[in-house]
């Protein structure tokens, strides 16, 4: 980790006497990624730890794409856009969808620090907010990203295949969208007072922002309300480059009215909100009080 | 990060006319005292007299609204990292994370303090030592015993080497024999380490071990003295007698000894100096016979009352937790 290895003076006296801390010395951006990578070694450790978690993160996803998308299938054959069936269409929405649910719940888990004290633990100490927050983003980003590559498995059976650049590319674009979600989510949790709130997020904000991201189903054709619904929706703009690039362009895209909205301006905004909600959720946490 | 060695006024804690308000409410109304280094001081009072507002200040916690406090030479409102990195906590809710084993617990909180790990390291083996869990470092602190939670709490909050370690209710809710342990291990701490203690407790056995004690009513400190001066301040030993006549025996030692005695259901009620000196005269005046005899000391307890009007273990400590916890959810819903 970051911190700096210093030959410790009175070795021979390895007792708990006498020495105090010695003055911290340390540079404060070496201090700050010590606390990020703890707090993102943290995160790590409880996700290996707690496979409930991962088996229960994978519940849904699965159910989405197997029940729902096997049964959907024959129902909308032939009809799919871009040559593709139903169960192939809902794939990468699956996926985004799993990054969707894990970025938020591990995001809200601060609640729950919070009921079990360890957060406290963290504001005691003489180290800045904003490392914590980071520490927090990236370590349930990469959680969240970890969950949905798991369901790649899934592929041969959907009859998806994915070349190594397809796997790179959507990988960045996981990231991304883990990263902005978390964000998303800390805020949430730092407005949020106790466990049970978290039913009301869950029925008001999370699957909200699911069913409205053209995960479930394309963003094209839409009655002009839902249409608008899911453009003016931030989680769509994660969801769309991750389906084009595994499906190819054709599989109905996002579109202003017969604009198709290109990847690069859907990443940039993505990119922009996350970066907005970051900053956010550090302000929140950096006063005390 | 570089902190000038402090301002060495000496104080461990040093508190100069501290207010806190939330909003209408004054929950800490102009206190003061300080807190000499190595002391093990008590803070005691009632619930919501203002104990846990208090320390929630000096560990920065929570903002004063007036007047000025310092701990281990840093001013809490413009030094608060200073503050962090000098103090250790140990709350009455365990701050631990489940998930992570003794040993990670006590790294990660390495990290949090800027320790190079060579030191954590170094340190680690001995504090697990000390409170009896080196057998259990590499398990997971969820299937750990409440009173082994509390111990490595301890040890992590000693492991940075604070110079002032704040108690918060160290051993509520935990039974005799563990207390008991706890106690070994801070007294072994205080005799190796000389780190100042600022403890709050609503045990008696366990406030009397301090060498001072503040008692804090209703936002400010109504006595603050060495347990055996506030105990003084009570007044007399009590000497219970039961005779075969207890009215008899009165008029006697009032006779013989000019001491008036008081009726009461479990017999003859004597208040005196040096209860135990007094005993052996008493012999001397009765011609009645003893049935027994029971010398009692003023207790904190008994100072408690005197100067709260209450006991002293009236504060429950369910109540006690949720009232803290419920501060902490304020000062973080405000973060």
């Amino acid at each position: 980790m970051a911190t700096t290895e210093r030959a410790t003076p009175d070795v021979h006296e390895p007792s708990l006497t006498e020495r105090r801390a010695p003055a911290r010395r340390d540079g404060r951006l070496a201090r700050n990624l010590g606390t990020i990578g703890m707090v993102w070694q943290r995160e790590m450790i409880r996700f290996i730890r707690m496979p409930s978690r991962i088996v229960s993160g994978l519940a849904q996803p699965i159910l989405f794409l197997f029940v729902l998308g096997a049964g959907i299938k024959p129902l909308v054959e032939g009809r799919a856009a871009g040559g593709v069936d139903y169960q192939e269409f809902i794939f990468p929405g699956v996926i985004a969808m799993s990054v969707l649910f894990s970025s938020l719940f591990s995001a809200i888990s601060i609640v729950w620090d919070r009921e079990f004290g360890f957060l406290r633990e963290m504001l005691v100490a003489p180290v800045s907010r904003t490392s914590l927050v980071l520490g927090k983003a990236v370590g349930s980003g990469t959680v969240a990203v970890m969950q949905g590559l798991v369901l790649l498995i899934a592929a041969p059976i959907v009859g998806v295949s994915l070349g190594p650049l397809e796997f790179v590319e959507m990988f960045g674009l996981l990231l991304l969208l883990a990263f902005a979600l978390n964000a998303f989510g800390i805020v949430i949790a730092s407005r949020m007072q106790r466990m049970e709130s978290f039913q009301m997020v869950m029925s008001l904000v999370i699957n909200p922002m699911l069913f409205l991201s053209g995960a479930i189903f394309p963003t094209r054709g839409l009655p002009t309300w839902l249409a608008v619904a899911t453009r003016l929706n931030p989680a769509t703009y994660g969801v769309d480059p991750i389906r084009r690039v595994i499906l190819g362009d054709d599989a109905s895209p996002l579109t202003y009215g017969d604009w198709v909205v290109p990847i690069w301006l859907e990443v940039l905004i993505v990119l922009a909100l996350g970066t907005v909600m970051l900053s956010i959720a550090v302000r929140s946490f950096s006063k005390t009080e | 990060m570089i902190h000038p060695m402090p301002p060495s006024n000496g104080a461990a804690v040093e508190v100069d006319g501290l207010v806190k308000r939330f909003g209408e409410f004054t929950a800490v109304d102009g206190i003061s005292f300080s807190v000499e280094p190595g002391e093990l001081f008590g803070f005691l009072g009632p619930n919501g007299a203002g104990k846990t507002t208090t320390i929630s200040i000096l560990c920065t916690l929570l903002h004063l609204t007036e007047g000025n406090a310092h701990v281990a030479g840093y001013d809490v409102a413009r030094d608060p990292t200073g503050v962090r990195a000098a103090i250790g906590l140990v709350f009455q809710e365990i701050t631990l994370d489940n998930y992570l084993t003794g040993a990670e617990n006590l790294r990660f909180h390495g990290v949090l303090y800027g320790l190079p790990r060579s030191e954590v390291k170094a340190r680690m083996p001995p504090l697990l030592d000390m409170v009896g869990l080196t057998d259990w470092a590499k398990h997971q602190v969820r299937f750990y015993s409440g009173g082994m939670q509390r111990r490595l709490e301890i040890a992590r909050g000693l492991l940075h080497t604070p110079r002032v370690l704040f108690l918060d209710e160290p051993t509520i809710g935990l039974d005799p024999q563990t207390r008991v342990h706890i106690w070994d291990y801070v007294d072994e701490l205080r005799a190796r380490e000389s780190t100042t203690m600022f403890l709050t407790t609503h045990y008696m056995d366990e406030a009397e071990r301090c060498d001072r004690i503040a008692i804090i009513d209703q936002g400010r400190i109504v006595a603050i003295d060495s347990p055996r001066a506030l105990k003084a301040s009570v007044g007399a030993d009590t000497v219970t007698v039961s005779t075969a006549d207890d009215a008899k025996a009165r008029t006697e030692i009032a006779h013989g000894l000019s001491v008036e005695g008081e009726l009461a259901d479990d017999g003859l009620r004597l208040r005196v100096e040096d209860g135990e000196a007094f005993v052996p005269r008493l012999f001397d005046h009765l011609t009645v016979g003893v049935h027994s005899i029971n010398v009692r000391r003023p207790s904190l307890d008994d100072v408690f009352i005197k100067y709260t009007g209450r006991d002293m273990r009236d504060a429950e400590a369910s109540m006690s937790q949720q009232m803290s916890s419920n501060a902490m959810v304020r000062a973080f819903r405000k973060t």
